[in-house]
């Protein structure tokens, strides 16, 4: 029987013949943290007597959640980490340099066909690169870091197929908020969403990440793509050159395929507060908003910056709103600036933050007033998620249909703008 | 060996499905406070405010579908337990929660839990898979655990597995 990639990368891993429902011990080639969960991936490293990473290419942790820090609190957090990375060769991304699942893409720390675990959950964004990636509690990920291996459930995979080209305006965030809409919150889990179809060609690795980044939220353990011609222009533009990654097999087994029409879709809005209550854009349109977020590990990449400048170049944003801008590293908004994109943005009215988390999580940087309504790039809408439970509402969209609310005002159609 | 009899009173939420680490344990406290302890003084209350108050060692959380859903945060199974929290009882669990609760030790549990009334005095048997309620009389089983996770349950969490056997021992 064909293999699907998820059970080809943990029949590699594990050096069994394993398939879905199979558990295997397997060794793990990278691992990551956060500045929220790496003191507790700290505490249990230290309960087992650890000294350097064993996964192959070692561990790295971020400092994106809270940072740069707001508090003495957070401070002293931030401190223990950079002490703890030092002493124990784990690769430290210090304040600023941005969103952890762009930071360590750059690093290219991650490979086609890797197994790699993280202690944040949209791990899974890797899965753009053509990695089994998924999330894990410090604990896990503590134990991989440790012993350079981790124990699997091999995944059900549930394929989806897309074909079609998008239209106007219409992205890779629409598509994956009509699957979590289609599959809802928990229609994956414990499952691998593999994607495939002839529109991959036209997905960009920004686009692949919004949609492998959002696999988490119908509960998906993993979410890879094929390695194709995208993967390796990719791996390119970061001076690498992996020459092969890993497909399935034609008779591969799933439990179910989702075929997705790119030219159906329009832009789509998760309204609150679940990521899987999701709507046309026109059937919120006209919701007046207050703060504007562009930015996250979903869509904080340059491509989604240019879309929204690419809206709201020479106008400028409705007077009262806020846009918050948080690029998703500091090469982002490196590239933002030499191409014009940052100006663009700053002149219509933008404010920009340090790259990282933002305002997403609701630590640092842009948490709302009481009552007011968000709409996000993000990938999460629940109740009190940006820092305040008073009645906030959070709607989460495209950087397009961000872009055309901030100058409106309203939620609108970036079609319309 | 963890327990094998829990008792203790139910505590329904309203929603009852997709209950997220975020309303388990607000991220705006996660950064703040690393005192579990602590951190238990705020469990659940975005969506039952006072609950921290109210719940008592042994008592037990029933939900729905997908209880646990959002963040890879360990510190929502850690800080229900340090609430006091003894097992969870829901229908469905997400699977990053599912981990992070075997691997520090809180049994949970998947089952029917439409039947269980919030405050009826529960009683569940690990061993023989039962869950009765002693207010009502009803009952439900629940399958049998994995291997993998009755030996981390058992070493008392993955940490403590690793430190006692060197190394993953699931054979």
């Amino acid at each position: 029987m064909g293999k699907t990639i998820t059970e080809k990368v943990l029949s590699k891993h594990s050096e069994t013949d394993c398939h879905a429902g199979d558990i295997v011990v397997a060794s793990v080639d990278f691992c990551m943290a956060q500045d929220g969960t790496s003191k507790l991936m700290i505490e249990a490293l230290a309960a087992l007597g650890f000294t350097t990473p064993k996964p192959l290419r070692g561990a790295a942790i971020v400092l994106d959640h809270s940072s740069p820090s707001p508090s003495a609190e957070v401070s002293r957090i931030h401190s223990v980490i950079k002490d703890f990375s030092a002493k124990h060769a784990i690769e430290l991304h210090d304040v600023g340099e941005g969103v952890c699942h762009q930071v360590v893409p750059e690093s290219g720390m991650v490979l086609p066909g890797d197994l790699v675990v993280g202690a944040d959950s949209h791990t899974c964004t890797y899965g753009a690169l053509n990695a089994c990636s998924t999330g894990m509690g410090s604990a896990d990920v503590a134990a991989a870091v440790h012993t350079g291996k981790l124990w699997f459930r091999t995944p059900e995979a549930l394929k989806v197929d897309i074909s079609g080209g998008f239209t106007d305006r219409v992205g890779a965030k629409d598509l994956i908020l009509r699957l979590v809409g289609d599959v809802r919150a928990d229609g994956a889990t414990y499952k691998s969403v593999e994607f495939s179809g002839e529109t991959l060609p036209s997905i960009g690795m920004d686009g692949r990440m919004t949609i492998s980044n959002m696999v988490v939220e119908m509960g998906a353990k993993f979410g890879p793509f094929p390695f194709d011609a995208v993967t390796s222009s990719w791996y390119a533009s970061i001076g690498l050159s992996p020459t092969t990654g890993v497909t399935a097999d034609d008779d591969a087994s799933y439990v179910r395929t989702i075929d997705v029409d790119a030219s159906d879709l329009v832009p789509k809005v998760a309204r609150p507060d679940r990521v899987d209550n999701v709507c046309d854009v026109s059937e919120c349109a006209g919701t007046d908003i207050d703060q504007v977020f562009l930015g996250t590990c979903t869509n904080g990449r340059l491509s989604d910056l240019a879309a929204a400048a690419d809206i709201l170049k020479g106008r400028r944003v409705k007077k009262g709103l806020r846009l918050i801008v948080a690029p998703a590293s500091r090469s982002v908004l490196m590239g933002s600036m030499e191409a014009g994109i940052a100006g663009q943005l700053l002149a219509a009215g933008a404010v920009f933050v340090s790259p990282g988390c933002g305002p997403c999580v609701g630590t640092h940087a842009g948490v709302p007033s009481d009552g007011e309504r968000v709409l996000s790039t993000a990938n999460r809408n629940f109740s009190g998620r940006m820092g305040n439970n008073n009645d906030v509402e959070i709607y989460l969209a495209s950087p397009e249909t961000a872009a055309a609310t901030a100058l409106e005002g309203r939620i609108t159609n970036p079609r319309e703008v | 060996m963890a327990d094998v009899v829990l008792r203790g009173r139910a505590h329904r939420f309203e929603p009852n499905d997709d209950i997220n680490t975020d309303y388990i344990i607000s991220g705006r406290y996660k950064f703040k406070i690393d005192d579990m302890n602590e951190l238990a003084k705020h469990v659940m209350e975005d969506i039952a405010p006072g609950f921290a108050s109210k719940v008592e060692p042994g008592d037990v959380i029933v939900a729905g579908r997908n209880f646990g859903c959002g963040s890879s945060r360990e510190q929502a199974p850690r800080a229900l337990k340090a609430a006091g929290v003894s097992a969870v009882l829901a229908k469905s669990y997400a699977r990053i929660f599912y981990r992070n609760s075997f691997n520090i030790g809180l049994p949970v549990i998947e089952c029917d839990t439409d039947w269980i009334v919030d405050g009826d005095a529960m009683l569940i048997d690990l061993e023989k898979g039962k869950v009765t309620s002693e207010t009502s009389g009803r009952q439900t089983t629940f399958s049998h655990l994995p291997k993998t996770m009755r030996v981390l349950l058992n070493d008392g969490g993955l940490i403590p597995h690793l430190r006692k056997h060197g190394g993953f021992s699931f054979d």
